[in-house]
């Protein structure tokens, strides 16, 4: 029932270091993580991991496991194959702290970015309400773990850090969507969407969806939506004409937060 | 390495899960410079982890509900050792706090009218958990983030600096709490994980946020930032924790695979249909209800499954107990033969519900047991078994402000003590963490505004001591593995102070201890101080020793069996232990043990209460001593608040 799997570990800091080759004991039913554990307690008792829950619910343990971004609490080891070489490296898109942890502050930078949640202020305490087929298209992407796999994964940054500064990342395009999809917000962050958190660079190559430990159809209910609703916003005749001729006073593009660009 | 890095705040928050976020928030919103301090990654605490919902008498299912059912509720499931001010606080202020959660973005599932919805849970008597399907927690946490980056937003307007007002210092741990003059706390002492620097936060409020103490034990659902830490801290400054023996061991987690076991299935399964079976197909739960919850409880199968949609004319089903007498008949069952096949006992929603209502109600432990065990819970049953889940024990606080008996330390969570007696009901963790998170984050600042501007020095010398401390392990050569050392404390804790305990098992758990501190106090850590969890871990371990020792002391000394404490030798329920705190404290580096009276219940309180349901809880001098007029006034109010509500 168990055996030695063999493992190829990034092990070093600050840009430099190489793979380490161990044998650890695999048993029935376990997930990389255990394995990481197990080689910790034994061999490498100051390698490096980044991991909290080990149940898939805090999206701490992302790494790239034989090249595919994953949760390694997420990953059963009958996957693979009892001869198959490991190769578990840190995420390629971030900065690496030391071993498999990477320097992710980029995502709290760009979380910091987007105007919040902005609901009418004369709504008292207990008075919202939402029907659920209204919230149902938030919720799906409040699922979000933050594990930024999508982040990592996501070519506009993964081959092009020079985009870093003018893309915000699926994960970030995503949570303006479920912002402008809620039905309490009274914010309009179409315009801000595209020119300065860079929704047109997004490409529909869908890698994000398919990385998504939790499964949001980041692209197809996220990204596109969103894409559309911009085009509405910033392009549709009709709709330039009504912000033109309303008396109404709606209509205003919510800014990026001022103060928060680093 | 001889550097420690100075970093002055008005409070700092040890802690970034949902209560220590949300005292972070009262904090700031009352103008104090404020520091958050997470173990973790900012939005990774454990708070993430909860599934079923925030316990709040909203009334948007059934309006009968009301802030003194709940406060009934929470008192019968602490089985009334529940300090029973911060349980009135609890039940009054939870509506208004799951509101907040709202208006800063939380997006909880909705009734047909479209309030928030409720659900059922174990030992509430109407449907009252907030929810957003089977994910609250982290639901709570992500708006808790939102939140703190809102007022960060707020900030780079007024100040230019995002973090001008409330910073987190992410992968950062607190080792020490650093003291002034008069015994006042004045400071924090730690480490940033990223890079090994030490860092001193002068600040003359410190509130504890740390949560629960799991990583004593084998098998829990806790995470690996849980341990103890708060609590030790709190010891080591000079205060005291309120009944450790109270831990929590939730009835239903996975038992298999075993890499997975104690991964939390939430009770919600339960909440929406879900029966426990024995390996003879029966709901065995008909045989376990105990005496003081018999008229709450159906007698009959049939009864229990109207109950889910005529709540008010049944009574509920057994598998609805609190989560103490769940996991003890679970346990039993298995302990008879009747279990499952790898030692668990089966939980069926399958046959009793469609399978897209399971998926659309409860989706995360569909997942979770497809990916991890290849069990379709549309489908098939789950196995099941209880797990070390929370510590009702913690730091003892004032109720109203969450200051402990050390000036200028408060505790709010999991970490402080009271409020759940000796057993919390499911959902009344998220609940709690909102409403004295911010009464701690309130009083913190009120403590500030009292000082007037005297703040406490640091001393130099703890900090020292607090730095030499920290890097012993590193410097120690030839020591232990503490990997080695952590396990056999969770394996001694598991086995012999576990679920269900004996006074010479606790004795040897003693022994053991004793022992095994001395190998804690010696193990060396290999590689640096940047990112080395075994060093981590070796400072945990103190932490880690000290909640062994507390809990086992505790254990030992209290001889009877209630709530998250079973004695075998001692099973009944005693009256005259009804009326004892168990207070733990440090002297020199010795835990000691004493008895403090509970603090007698408000008049109007214990009215909310049949006699004869007190009868079973209290002593003849206690029942004689409350006169019964107040008792009828009361009853008379509620009925005719339940009368409105038809």
């Amino acid at each position: 029932m168990s055996y030695k799997a063999a493992l190829r570990v990034w092990r070093g800091d600050h840009g430099q270091g190489e793979l380490a080759d161990y044998a650890v004991e695999v048993n029935e039913g376990e997930v990389v993580l255990d394995i990481l554990h197990r080689l910790q307690a034994t061999q490498a008792g100051d390698l490096a991991i980044r991991w909290n829950c080990k149940a898939g619910k805090c999206g701490s343990c992302s790494m790239e496991i034989n090249g595919r971004p994953r949760l390694a609490c997420m990953t059963r080891m009958s996957i693979f194959e009892q001869d198959e070489v490991l190769t578990i490296t840190p995420l390629r898109t971030f900065p690496v702290i030391r071993d498999l942890v990477t320097d992710v502050s980029f995502n709290y930078e760009k979380a910091r970015q987007i105007p919040s949640f902005t609901p009418d202020p004369a709504i008292g305490l207990g008075e919202f309400r939402m029907q659920q087929v209204d919230v149902q298209r938030s919720q799906e992407f409040r699922k979000c773990i933050e594990c930024y796999l999508c982040q990592n994964t996501c070519h506009v940054i993964r081959d092009h850090a020079e985009n870093e500064h003018s893309f915000a990342g699926p994960r970030f395009l995503m949570r303006i969507a479920e912002l402008e999809m809620h039905p309490a917000d009274t914010a309009d962050r179409r315009e801000i969407a595209q020119d300065d958190f860079g929704l047109g660079y997004c490409n529909i190559t869908k890698c994000c969806t398919e990385v998504c430990p939790e499964n949001i159809k980041i692209t197809d209910n996220a990204l596109i939506p969103l894409k559309e609703r911009v085009v509405g916003r910033k392009y549709d005749p009709l709709v330039w004409l009504g912000t033109k001729i309303s008396r109404r006073p709606s209509g205003k593009d919510t800014p990026k937060v001022p103060g928060t660009q680093g | 390495m001889t550097d420690i890095e100075r970093l002055p705040y008005d409070v700092v928050v040890i802690g970034a899960g949902g209560s220590g976020l949300r005292a972070a928030i009262e904090a700031r919103l009352a103008g104090k410079r404020t520091a958050i301090i997470s173990k973790s990654l900012f939005g990774k605490a454990h708070t993430v982890m909860a599934e079923g919902g925030a316990a709040a008498a909203m009334g948007n299912v059934n309006p009968r509900d009301n802030w003194m059912v709940h406060f009934r509720d929470t008192m019968r499931g602490g089985k009334f050792l529940n300090n029973w001010r911060m349980a009135e606080l609890h039940a009054r202020e939870a509506p208004d706090r799951v509101w907040e959660l709202e208006a800063w973005g939380a997006v909880f599932d909705r009734t047909n009218d479209g309030k928030i919805s409720q659900r059922n849970f174990g030992g509430h008597e109407y449907p009252r958990l907030a929810h957003v399907g089977d994910r609250t927690g982290l639901e709570m946490i992500r708006t808790l983030q939102q939140k703190v980056v809102a007022l960060q937003q707020e900030d780079a307007v007024a100040h230019g600096d995002p973090e001008a007002m409330i910073k987190v210092y992410a992968e950062t741990t607190i080792t020490r709490l650093i003291s002034g003059g008069e015994g006042r706390i004045a400071g924090a002492f730690g480490y940033i994980r990223e890079t090994g620097q030490f860092v001193v936060f002068e600040a003359p409020a410190v509130i504890l946020a740390t949560g629960g103490i799991g990583k004593t034990f084998k098998i829990s659902s806790n995470s690996w930032e849980y341990t103890g830490d708060g609590h030790a801290l709190a010891l080591l400054a000079g205060a005291k924790l309120l009944n450790m023996e109270f831990v929590q061991f939730h009835p239903t987690h996975m038992v298999w695979p075993l890499s997975v076991a104690g991964l939390l299935v939430t009770e919600s399964v339960r909440g929406d249909g879900g029966v426990l079976r024995n390996s003879e197909g029966k709901r065995f739960m008909f045989n376990y209800v105990p005496d003081v919850f018999r008229a709450q409880y159906a007698e009959t199968e049939e009864e229990a499954d109207r109950w889910y949609s005529d709540p008010d004319n049944n009574r509920r089903p057994p598998e609805l107990l609190p989560r103490d007498e769940v996991a003890r008949s679970i346990n039993a069952e298995v302990k008879a033969g009747r279990g499952s096949p790898h030692g668990g006992v089966f939980l069926d929603i399958a046959s009793r519900r469609p399978a897209d209502e399971i998926l659309r109600k409860l989706p995360s432990m569909y997942h979770q047991f497809k990916e991890l065990a290849d069990v379709d819970i549309t489908k098939e049953p789950m196995e099941v078994g209880p797990a070390q889940h929370y510590v009702m024990g913690g730091v003892e606080v004032d109720p109203d402000t969450g200051e402990s008996c050390v000036p200028g330390l408060f505790a709010a969570g999991e970490v402080s003590g009271g409020m759940h007696g000796s057993n919390r009901l499911g959902g009344n963790s998220l609940s709690d963490l909102l409403v004295f998170g911010r009464r701690a984050g309130a009083g913190a600042a009120e403590y500030l505004d009292r000082l007037s501007g005297k703040r406490p020095v640091p001393d130099e010398g703890e900090v020292a001591a607090a730095q030499a401390e920290a890097l012993a392990p590193l410097e120690r050569a030839g020591g232990e593995n503490p990997y080695a050392v952590h396990a056999e404390v969770q394996q001694t804790m598991s086995s012999l102070v576990g679920i269900i305990r004996r006074e010479d098992e606790i004795k040897s758990a003693l022994a053991e201890l004793e022992k095994l501190g001395e190998r804690a106090a010696a193990v060396s850590a290999e590689g640096g101080s940047a990112y080395n969890p075994g060093w981590h871990l070796a400072l945990d371990l103190r932490n880690i020793m000290l909640m062994a020792h507390c809990v086992a002391l505790a254990a030992l000394e209290r001889q009877e069996s209630r709530g998250g404490h079973t004695r075998d030798d001692y099973p009944g329920m005693s009256p005259e232990w009804r009326k004892v705190n168990l207070i733990c404290a440090l002297d020199g580096d010795k835990v000691t043990i004493a008895r403090q009276p509970l603090p007698p219940m408000r008049e109007d309180l214990i009215a909310l209460f049949d006699r004869a349901e007190l009868n079973k809880y209290m002593t003849e001098e206690e029942l004689a001593a409350w006169p019964a007029a107040a008792a009828s006034e009361v009853s008379a109010a509620i009925a005719a608040q339940e009368e409105t509500h038809p």
